[in-house]
């Protein structure tokens, strides 16, 4: 039996990833930090048709698309004259785990049977590992989730051991570990012991899968305005549903709508901390996950990311908890559809983006979440009062990650706070030196390095020199 | 009831690092504490007490091992309590679409 010691098994990490995903990340690498990014996608991810396919085999996607007409209203009283774009919601709630992450898992799955692996692994807290559990359940396959539940005192966050119990009632075996970094190892452990499948939130697998999402937001929109979407706000955590969705929205002609990610803020709180794991309310879709990997993508679970956000975001703005909590409330008490907070994240951006947007044009949320015990605003906050977090009612500047959630007092403190995206290239680039240090670049890393930041090549030399210079 | 019967589904219980031998990275109060792991399934023994090691078999079909620490543990989740900061939001909300509230 092999050495299963955090050190020997984090050696081992590159055979087990590679077994466990059966892709050769290296064929599609050169240069110092080069990655031919579309080669992958095109080579190993599936055509549209056949993740339509598989999708429909198993119940996912052909989502509705919703219009918002209360909010819509609402948004015009708080406008300016003709402004207020009409807001559109995508309910992926309707899928069978309750969620867009169905469409990441169902290709994930498929391939891992079709590849004959008995079983799949995911590393997630979130909506994903249900997504797996599900889709495993209807394929026949095992499935094993590996989630950061609890910290040292063994208090969990409600959404978090929600989603465990989701899990197990797909029939999943979950592992529930304390905060730390190194359950990627326990991850690593289980990949090698069982041979299943890495169902990765970021192989091409499961960012091709998401695409339908975009298509779908396409078509749908098309049909009921009779324009494509000024306007597409994605929630934005690992990257994941930034990337597939503008892939989705781009293979259906719609290159000009604006792409725009939104997090919640939960600056100031340290991810791998005991002590603030259990001071935020949202578990997802904030910028705890949002940054690391807009600014570093490949920090995951596979050698390289298929989920590259930066490409492909126009603009990223942050909202607060309170705000997201408040606009749950509207969403159920406005438009009669109780859905999960962390997936109103966008509808939040959203909210206040309409009022600066024309009449005749259109914003789509493209996501909604289930909703259930645990996964609720009133558990949240009960469990964010139980742990010494401030909760009122009040303007939402005043709103502190981790000390004081401030729910508004009226719709019109709602507010975006841009993030300036050429801070974020720059440390993207920063980041992406780290390994290289002073030393020389080849054409295909600048090159890379262009199409990763969307910056011209000669500026992507330029910064590369000043970068290298103060190294 | 601290006393488990066979196929009773219960959980069980493992520190997978101790303090000491956290990863490098980790700020000092996660380094400060192990790393513990909890895992669900059925009881493989005839009977075991709560706090002994027993193997159990998970929904995946896997044989694993640790402490027995609880039996048909409960889900815990909830809707916890109404929230009085959020009670109000909807007929607020009402009012202004109406007309009648403060725009």
């Amino acid at each position: 039996m092999s050495n299963t010691s955090y050190q020997a098994v984090i050696t081992r990490k590159p055979e087990i990833i590679k077994k466990a995903t059966n892709i050769d990340y290296a064929a599609f690498e050169s240069g110092e930090i080069g990655f031919d990014y579309e080669r992958m996608m095109s080579q190993v991810a599936y055509s549209l048709n056949k993740i339509r396919q598989i999708q429909q085999e198993t119940g996912v996607g052909n989502t509705p698309l919703l219009e918002l007409k209360n909010i819509t209203a609402l948004a015009r009283q708080l406008a300016g004259p003709g402004k207020g774009a009409r807001i559109f919601i995508k309910d992926e709630a309707c899928n069978p785990s309750g969620s867009f992450k169905a469409r990441r898992a169902s290709v994930s799955v498929y391939h891992a049977k079709q590849h004959g692996y008995k079983g799949v692994v995911a590393a997630t807290s979130g909506n994903f590992g249900a997504a797996i559990a599900s889709q495993a359940a209807m394929r026949g396959l095992k499935s094993i989730i590996v989630q950061e539940v609890f910290d040292s005192r063994g208090i969990g966050q409600p959404e978090i051991l929600e989603k465990g119990r989701a899990c197990e009632a797909y029939g999943a075996e979950v592992i529930q570990m304390t905060v730390g970094p190194e359950l990627f190892y326990q991850f690593l452990l289980v990949l090698e012991q069982t041979g299943y499948f890495n169902a990765s939130l970021y192989t091409p697998f499961s960012i091709c899968g998401i695409e339908t999402l975009g298509t779908e937001i396409a078509e749908q929109t098309l049909l009921a305005t009779g324009r494509k979407p000024d306007a597409v706000v994605v929630t934005h955590a690992g990257g994941g549903n930034v990337t597939g969705t503008a892939r989705g929205l781009q293979r259906a002609g719609c290159e000009s709508s604006q792409i725009v990610a939104a997090s919640v803020d939960l600056k100031g709180l340290h991810m791998a901390s005991d002590i603030d794991f259990n001071r935020k309310s949202f578990t997802t879709g904030h910028t705890g996950f949002g940054m690391p990997f807009a600014t570093s993508p490949d920090r995951a679970d596979v050698p390289r990311n298929a989920a590259r956000p930066l490409r492909y975001m126009d603009r990223y703005v942050t909202i607060t908890q309170g705000e997201v909590f408040y606009v749950t409330e509207m969403l159920a008490m406005l438009e009669g559809l109780e859905r999960g907070p962390a997936g109103n994240t966008s509808l939040t951006a959203a909210f206040v983006m309409a009022q600066h947007m024309e009449r005749d044009e259109v914003i789509v949320v493209q996501e909604t979440e289930y909703t259930g015990a645990g996964k609720h605003p009133s558990p949240q906050l009960s469990f964010a009062k139980k742990n010494g977090i401030e909760v009122r009612r009040g303007n939402p500047i005043e709103n502190v990650p981790g000390k004081a959630i401030i729910i508004p007092e009226h719709p019109g403190q709602i507010n975006i706070k841009d993030i300036n995206l050429g801070r974020v290239r720059q440390s993207y680039l920063r980041n992406a030196l780290g390994s290289v240090g002073t030393g020389a670049l080849h054409p295909q890393d600048i090159e890379f390095l262009a199409a990763e930041t969307r910056l011209e090549a000669a500026i992507v030399e330029k910064k590369v020199r000043e970068l290298q210079a103060n190294l | 009831m601290s006393q488990a019967q066979k196929g009773d589904w219960v959980q069980i219980y493992q520190v997978i690092l101790p303090v000491g031998e956290r990863a490098p990275q980790v700020p000092a109060e996660t380094a400060g504490v192990p790393l513990e792991m909890w895992v669900k399934g059925f009881l493989e023994e005839e009977q075991a007490q709560v706090g002994t090691d027993v193997t159990i078999r998970s929904l995946a079909g896997r044989l694993l091992q640790g402490q027995l620490v609880a039996i048909k543990p409960d889900y815990e989740v909830n809707y916890g309590f109404p929230q009085p900061e959020l009670l109000t939001i909807g007929v607020e909300l009402r009012a202004i679409l109406e007309g009648n509230g403060n725009v």
